[in-house]
Formats: C-alpha cells, sequence, structure tokens
C-alpha cells in the first residue's frame, strides 16, 4: 500500500488548512473571546453563502476545464432583476424563479459562445463581465432599486439576531453543496464533466456529446449564480447594480484553495466549501483584529499562492 | 576493450523507497561507438539515464567519463561535463525560430543584448556537424517537420561538445526516410568521436545502426556484446524470457460475413481516398509511412473526421448516423495511436477510464452505481494482467504498457464488435505487446472484426489476415497477408504501387 498516510493528508489538506486559519485567529488576546463563538460562526458561515454557491457552480466549470469570470456581474444583474420584479409587485417565488432562471440564461450564453464559436472560455466570459455588469447598470438606470418589502429579505438573517438558528442562506448553501457533491461524483453527468476536465480528446472519442455538456454546464453554473445573486439580493435589501466587483475572483480562489486544478479534472466541492470558508474566516478575524482591509487582501493573496503551491509539492510527492 | 572507455559505469544501483529500480548496471561504452541499450518498459532504462544526465544521483556504483570519475550533481552539470540526452518528447519552443531554439540558454550576449551575428554562427556550425546546413536559421521551429525539428534538437545538444550524446527512442515519431537521415546524422556525429547511446524498442533499428549492446532487465545487466555478431532471438530471450517466435502464435480461422464496408472514403487534406470491405474474425492490417492517411481512414470511419465524400456502412446498424457515439453504439470501438493526448483520462481512475463510453450501464435514471462500475473494471483488468492496485488508481500512475492495456480494456468492456486500433503497440515493452498480439487473436477467433494500424511490418505481417497499402492518402492495394513481404510493402508504400 502506498503511503496511506499521505493519501489522507492530500485528502484532508484544505481541511487542515482551515483549522489552522482557525486556530490563528483563536490565540490572541484581542479575539480570543468573541472569535470561537457559536454566534460569531453563524455570521461567519452567512458571510460564506454568496462566495460558496457561486464556488458550486465554479467546481463545476473548473472541473470541466473551464472558468467564468463573468460570476460577480452574473450576481449585481440577477439582484437588479430581482429587485426590479419585486419592485413590480412579484411575489417572492415568482421573483426567485425569475432571479435564478436569468442566471441560467447568461450562463447559457457563456456556454453556447464558448461550445459553438470555439473560443476560450476566459475570453468569452471577460466579455461578459463587462456585458452583464452594463446591462445590470442600464436596466437599473445606473442607480439602486429599491423595493417596500419581501419575504426575500429574511433569507439571510434570523429574526432574532440572539437566535441559535442559521439564516436560511446557509441551509440553502448546505443542501445545494451536498447535492452537487453527489451528482459530480456519482452520476453519468458528473462523470462526464471530469472526463471533458480531463481529456477533451478523451471524452469526444468515447462518445460524449461535448459541445451540448459544456452548454448545459455553464448553464447550470449560471443557475447556480443566479442564486448566489438572489441572497446578495436578500442581504442588501436593494438591487444595486454595482454589487460584487470581483466576486469571480473570491469564488475563483474558494475553488482553488480548495484542491481544483485549473487545468480540469480534479476538484471537490467539498474542499471548494472549505475553500469558501477559509477566506470568511480570514476575513471575519481580520477584522475582529483591526486589521486594515488592505491587509486581509494581501493575506488572502497570500494564501492562495500558499495553498497552490503545497496541492504542487503534495502531487509533485506522489509521483 | 584496449583503449580507455568514453563511458564506464559499474554496479549502479538506486532505489526509490521500496522499489529498487536500478539492481547492479554495468555499462560500457567506447569512444565514438553506437551503443544500444535495450530492454522492456520498467526495465530501468530512464532510470538510469536520469542517472547519466545527473537528475538523479545513484546510490552505489561509480561512474567514469575518459577515464575519471564522473558525478554530475544536475542536469546542467552532466551537460557541461559532457553528457547531452534528446528526450523522446522534443523540448523545443515553437514559435521562437531555429537559431533561437538553437541556442536557448547560451545565447552569446553582449551586455544583455543577444549578439545576433555570433548566435547565427554557433547556430550554422553546430547545424554543419550534422550535414544540415540547409535550414533556414530565422523561419520558427513550427515551420518544420518533427524530423527536422529532431535535428534542431540535436545540434542544440552538440553546442556543449558533448562527448555522449544519449538519444531515447529518437525514431518513434519519424517516418522510415526520416529514419534513414537520422542514421547518416548518428554515424557523422560518431566519426566526430561522438559516443550514442541510443534506447529504442526496434531491435531491427538498434541492429542497424548500433555498434555494441547492452540489455537491462529488473534493473541489472543482464547481457552485453558486438551488434554484429548478436542474435535477435537471445536479446529478445535476455529481454523477456521467451523466444521471438511465439509472438504472433494465433490459430487460423475462416473469416465470416461483411460487417464493414468503406467506400471511397475521403476527408481532406490527408485522406484522399479509401475502400475496404472488413468481415467477422478478419484481421485487417492497414501500413504505409506516417502521415499516408492510415490514422485519417480509421478516425474518418470512427466519425472523429468528418467524411467530405463517401459512405462508410456498418452492417446491422439501426441507424446512419455517424458521431463518435453513434460508432459506439453501432459496435465500433476506436483505440487512439496517443495514449496520452487522446486515449485516456490521466488524472482519472481506472474505472472511469474502462467505462466511460456506457457510464450509464451501471445505474438508472442517470446515478451510477459505483460497485458495479468498479466490479466491471476490475475484471477487464485482471483478464488483461494490468499492474494495478485498485481500479480507483488514476491510470497515470500505470507504465505505459499498462495504460495501453486501459484503453484497450474500453473497447472491451463496451464491448464493440469492430475494433479499430491505431498502433496498439507503440511505445510499449515486449511482454505487453505479446499480450496484446494473442487478445487481437483472440478477439478474430471469436468472431469479432479488427483493422489494425502499424508502422511495424513484422507485426503486421506477422498477425493479419488481410494487408491494405496506403500511399499519400490513398488506400492503393489490398492483398491476402500471403501476397505480401515487407519489401512489397515498402515498394506500395512508397509510391512505387501505380
Amino acid at each position: 500500500m502506498k503511503s496511506t498516510a499521505s493519501t489522507v493528508l492530500a485528502k484532508a489538506g484544505p481541511f487542515l488548512g482551515l483549522l489552522v486559519v482557525i486556530a490563528l485567529f483563536s490565540i490572541p488576546g484581542e479575539t480570543r473571546e468573541f472569535f470561537l463563538t457559536y454566534y460569531n460562526f453563524k455570521t461567519i458561515f452567512t458571510q460564506t453563502v454568496i462566495v460558496a454557491i457561486g464556488a458550486l457552480g465554479m467546481t463545476m466549470i473548473i472541473v470541466s476545464g473551464g472558468i467564468d469570470l463573468s460570476v460577480g456581474s452574473t450576481v449585481a444583474f440577477t439582484s437588479v432583476v430581482g429587485a426590479l420584479l419585486i419592485e413590480r409587485g412579484w411575489g417572492a417565488p415568482a421573483a426567485m424563479a425569475a432571479v435564478v432562471l436569468a442566471g441560467g440564461m447568461i450562463g447559457l450564453l457563456n456556454g453556447a459562445a464558448i461550445a459553438g464559436l470555439r473560443m476560450t472560455p476566459f475570453i468569452i466570459t471577460l466579455g461578459t463581465l463587462g456585458v452583464a455588469r452594463g446591462s445590470a447598470k442600464w436596466l437599473a438606470d445606473s442607480q439602486t432599486v429599491n423595493y417596500d418589502d419581501s419575504a426575500i429579505n429574511a433569507w439571510m438573517t434570523t429574526s432574532d439576531p440572539f437566535s441559535y438558528a442559521l439564516p436560511a442562506g446557509v441551509w440553502v448553501a448546505l443542501s445545494l453543496a451536498v447535492v452537487t457533491s453527489l451528482v459530480l461524483r456519482h452520476t453519468v453527468f458528473g462523470r462526464h464533466v471530469f472526463a471533458l476536465g480531463s481529456n477533451e480528446a478523451t471524452a469526444r472519442l468515447c462518445g460524449i456529446p461535448t459541445t451540448r455538456l459544456k452548454v448545459i454546464i455553464y448553464a447550470v453554473a449560471g443557475c447556480f449564480f443566479g442564486v448566489a445573486g438572489l441572497f446578495q439580493l436578500s442581504r442588501l435589501r436593494q438591487g444595486d447594480p454595482t454589487v460584487a466587483v470581483g466576486l469571480e475572483l473570491d469564488v475563483i480562489a474558494a475553488v482553488i484553495i480548495g484542491g481544483a486544478s485549473l487545468n480540469g479534472g480534479v476538484g471537490t466541492i467539498l474542499g471548494s466549501m472549505i475553500g469558501a470558508l477559509i477566506m470568511a474566516v480570514l476575513r471575519n478575524g481580520s477584522q475582529q483584529m483591526g486589521w486594515p482591509t488592505y491587509f486581509q487582501e494581501i493575506i488572502i493573496g497570500l494564501v492562495i499562492i500558499v495553498a497552490v503551491f503545497v496541492d504542487r509539492l503534495r502531487q509533485g510527492r506522489q509521483t | 576493450m584496449t583503449t580507455t572507455a568514453a563511458l564506464r559505469l559499474t554496479g549502479i544501483a538506486k532505489a526509490f523507497g521500496a522499489t529498487r529500480a536500478l539492481r547492479g548496471v554495468s555499462l560500457e561504452v567506447g569512444p565514438g561507438e553506437v551503443h544500444a541499450l535495450i530492454g522492456e518498459n520498467g526495465a530501468g532504462k530512464s532510470t538510469l539515464m536520469k542517472v547519466l544526465s545527473g537528475a538523479h544521483q545513484p546510490d552505489a556504483g561509480t561512474m567514469e567519463l575518459d577515464g575519471r570519475p564522473f558525478a554530475p550533481s544536475d542536469p546542467h552539470d552532466a551537460r557541461v561535463k559532457g553528457v547531452a540526452m534528446i528526450y523522446q518528447e522534443l523540448n523545443l519552443a515553437l514559435h521562437l525560430s531555429v537559431r533561437e531554439n538553437i541556442l536557448l540558454g547560451t545565447e552569446p550576449a553582449r551586455f544583455g543584448w543577444i549578439d545576433r551575428s555570433a548566435a547565427a554562427a554557433k547556430a550554422r556550425e553546430a547545424l554543419a556537424l550534422l550535414g544540415h546546413e540547409h535550414f533556414e536559421l530565422e523561419r520558427p521551429v513550427s515551420d518544420y517537420s518533427i524530423a527536422s525539428q529532431q535535428v534542431i534538437e540535436i545540434a542544440r545538444a552538440l553546442l556543449t561538445r558533448p562527448r555522449i550524446l544519449i538519444m531515447d527512442e529518437p525514431t518513434s515519431s519519424l517516418t522510415l526516410a526520416d529514419t534513414e537521415r537520422l542514421f547518416a546524422t548518428i554515424k557523422r556525429l560518431r566519426t566526430q568521436g561522438v559516443s550514442i547511446i541510443y534506447i529504442s524498442h526496434f531491435l531491427e533499428e538498434c541492429r542497424q545502426i548500433a555498434d555494441r549492446y547492452t540489455v537491462l532487465k529488473d534493473g541489472e545487466t543482464v547481457g552485453s556484446g558486438e551488434m554484429a555478431s548478436a542474435s535477435l532471438e537471445q536479446i529478445v530471450q535476455w529481454m523477456t524470457g521467451r523466444e521471438v517466435k511465439d509472438l504472433y502464435a494465433r490459430k487460423l480461422h475462416e473469416p465470416g460475413a461483411i460487417v464493414l464496408e468503406v467506400k471511397t472514403a475521403a476527408s481532406p487534406p490527408r485522406l484522399v481516398r479509401g475502400s475496404l470491405q472488413l468481415r467477422a474474425g478478419e484481421i485487417f492490417g492497414l501500413a504505409g509511412l506516417i502521415g499516408a492517411g492510415r490514422t485519417d481512414l480509421l478516425r474518418a470511419v470512427f466519425g472523429l473526421d468528418r467524411l467530405a465524400a463517401g459512405e462508410v456502412c456498418v452492417v446491422g446498424a439501426p441507424d446512419a448516423a455517424t458521431s463518435p457515439r453513434a460508432r459506439w453504439a453501432q459496435g465500433l470501438g476506436f483505440l487512439s495511436e496517443n495514449r496520452k493526448e487522446e486515449g485516456l483520462m490521466l488524472s482519472q481512475s481506472l474505472a472511469d477510464n474502462v467505462t466511460l463510453t456506457k457510464l450509464g450501464a451501471f445505474g438508472r435514471l442517470g446515478w451510477i452505481n459505483g460497485r458495479r462500475q468498479r466490479s466491471a473494471a476490475r475484471h477487464w483488468l485482471e483478464a488483461l494482467g494490468v499492474k494495478h492496485r485498485d481500479p480507483l488508481q488514476l491510470a497515470g500512475e500505470l507504465s505505459g504498457g499498462n495504460q495501453q492495456k486501459v484503453a484497450i480494456a474500453r473497447l472491451l468492456e463496451h464491448p464493440a464488435r469492430i475494433f479499430l486500433l491505431d498502433e496498439p503497440t507503440r511505445g510499449i515493452d515486449v511482454g505487453s505487446k505479446a499480450q496484446i498480439y494473442q487478445l487481437i487473436g483472440e478477439l478474430a477467433g471469436a468472431g469479432k472484426a479488427v483493422v489494425v494500424v502499424s508502422s511495424y511490418l513484422p507485426e503486421l505481417l506477422g498477425l493479419c489476415d488481410t494487408i491494405g497499402v496506403m500511399c499519400r492518402g490513398e488506400l492503393c492495394a489490398v492483398r491476402p497477408r500471403a501476397e505480401w513481404t515487407e519489401v512489397e510493402i515498402m515498394h506500395v508504400a512508397t509510391g512505387g504501387g501505380k
């Protein structure tokens, strides 16, 4: 048996990273008392929701060998769409469906352009980043879209801030993560996603309809980004076309920290979720330490590099 | 040997953890000698070359270069001391020019600015040593063929004036004519006192070019001698403990009904015209030079390339669809010549690789029953003798021969009834080759139809019932095996058939 210990280490890598980061903030006197409390973790979980749901779609895309840079713009666009619909009197369920579908539409267009025009995902989604952001501002007339009240508002908070209950968003993110993980691992669709990312030529050779598969992957991921937009709307309680700038980088970082490979074929939902948590814990901890935001940005940047470097060391030793 | 050997290795050992890759290798190469290093995959050739080129340090044993101790600390050190290596996969920057590639890393410069005339002179000198002055120094390397690119790579290696030049499978992607040209280059180098260690699976080739040889098996030197007086049977036996004539052993059988008919198929630019009929139980060989359109014919039949003209009829197929997906459904299976780039998903499990064409069959409503999938994969991995830990191991961790068996297992699991095999034994060791020959024979015996593309003529002549020869995109001649000889095949393949 080839060193079981290193296999375990490889599987647990991101998880150990999370423990290290948590331990880091549990020691200093400034944060010791409040950091390791249930309420703080409730806050961290709530803050993770948007990145985590984005990371679900992004994991699918990255595992399939692609990338999507338009996540932040998609989230802004869909949240504006949601706000406008609610403003016009749509009920929460209908607005919700429309927001998710709007995200799916953008993903569908991305996928169709990538597969149909045979262009690299980087270029297409870089274009969509601009198109979706611009459209959001156009729809919103470059202003925030305010509405009176909606059931959606309650999804990212609990009625009683001191209650133990987690807000709905956390449960939604968690259940979506479980379902996506199972789908990626145990369905024909999921294995085809891995096949496509691992070796597109093999996938084609083995009769996998690669063009159609790509369109589906980006469309489904777009739906996830729509769900993220929904929670963005719920958090802000208004549609803001300038929100979530650069969110795609957080989402990609979460997936990469979680052990996925930008070359495709490698990645897990569990890893990506832990990656998203690591970033949320870093942000939360830095705030409590009173570190300025630029310092947080530097730290998160370094964590990405270290995580990928450690990952490469690990893989280098295996071969 | 009376003179000092250019290179002498004694008792070289190297272990990686529990794996003893080298257990005591001795090797002696004279000055200006072409020395063939022969052994099955996993015999330790690559490790030995990595020790020689400084990439690994030996655990035991001594190395001497021109009578002086030689202990390179890294590949750069080895190059400076006089040992250069040409890898099987070429290492060129395709967008850069010939001159830039030859001088990569050793550019003559003044204050950081490249001295172009000095660089050009050096590049030209290196090419002249090889007798290839005709290269245009400023053209990008990508304009040149693989064979020419190899010359550029050799020219780069010559810049450091090596005493020993190691060539790892240099002809694996060359045509016959290019191989001849490479041999001329090697002979030229030999007259200039450069010793060459020549690694190849093609024994005939070693016999043609090498002066002496050394056979490795399981990390040990098991035999060596003069090439001229060596018998191939003896060498193969040293390598494998098997006799040569066993390689193609198979029973004769009667071909049955026609199962596949290709009518004037064309897929420009490389497939001009190809027609053939394939019968159940028949092994059909496709011979020809590289680029003659053999691969393109198979790809067009399988729907991987668009068919511009002509027709492919699969007898008994439910529909006339031509996509790879439809071809699998019609009972065809395709084995790519390019295991790493097309044949396998190296970063995925053996189970996924074996069952990729039919994942839906292992469960319901799109969900896969992992246990059933693994046990199906395990069945074939064991039947084909693939050395593996478990079906969840990644395909990239296996050796070449075992990877090839995994790729073939996919066709067996599907199961295909018409096998399109493109270079099924390329780059794999003799032991795995013999197993694949036997398997192909068994498939034909069981009534399956097989098309084999191969550049290795003894293989086609030993294995096939019918052989078709392609030349410049056209399938020129199809005859029963008994009517072909190696000479006759080469005659047609080189354009003498019309």
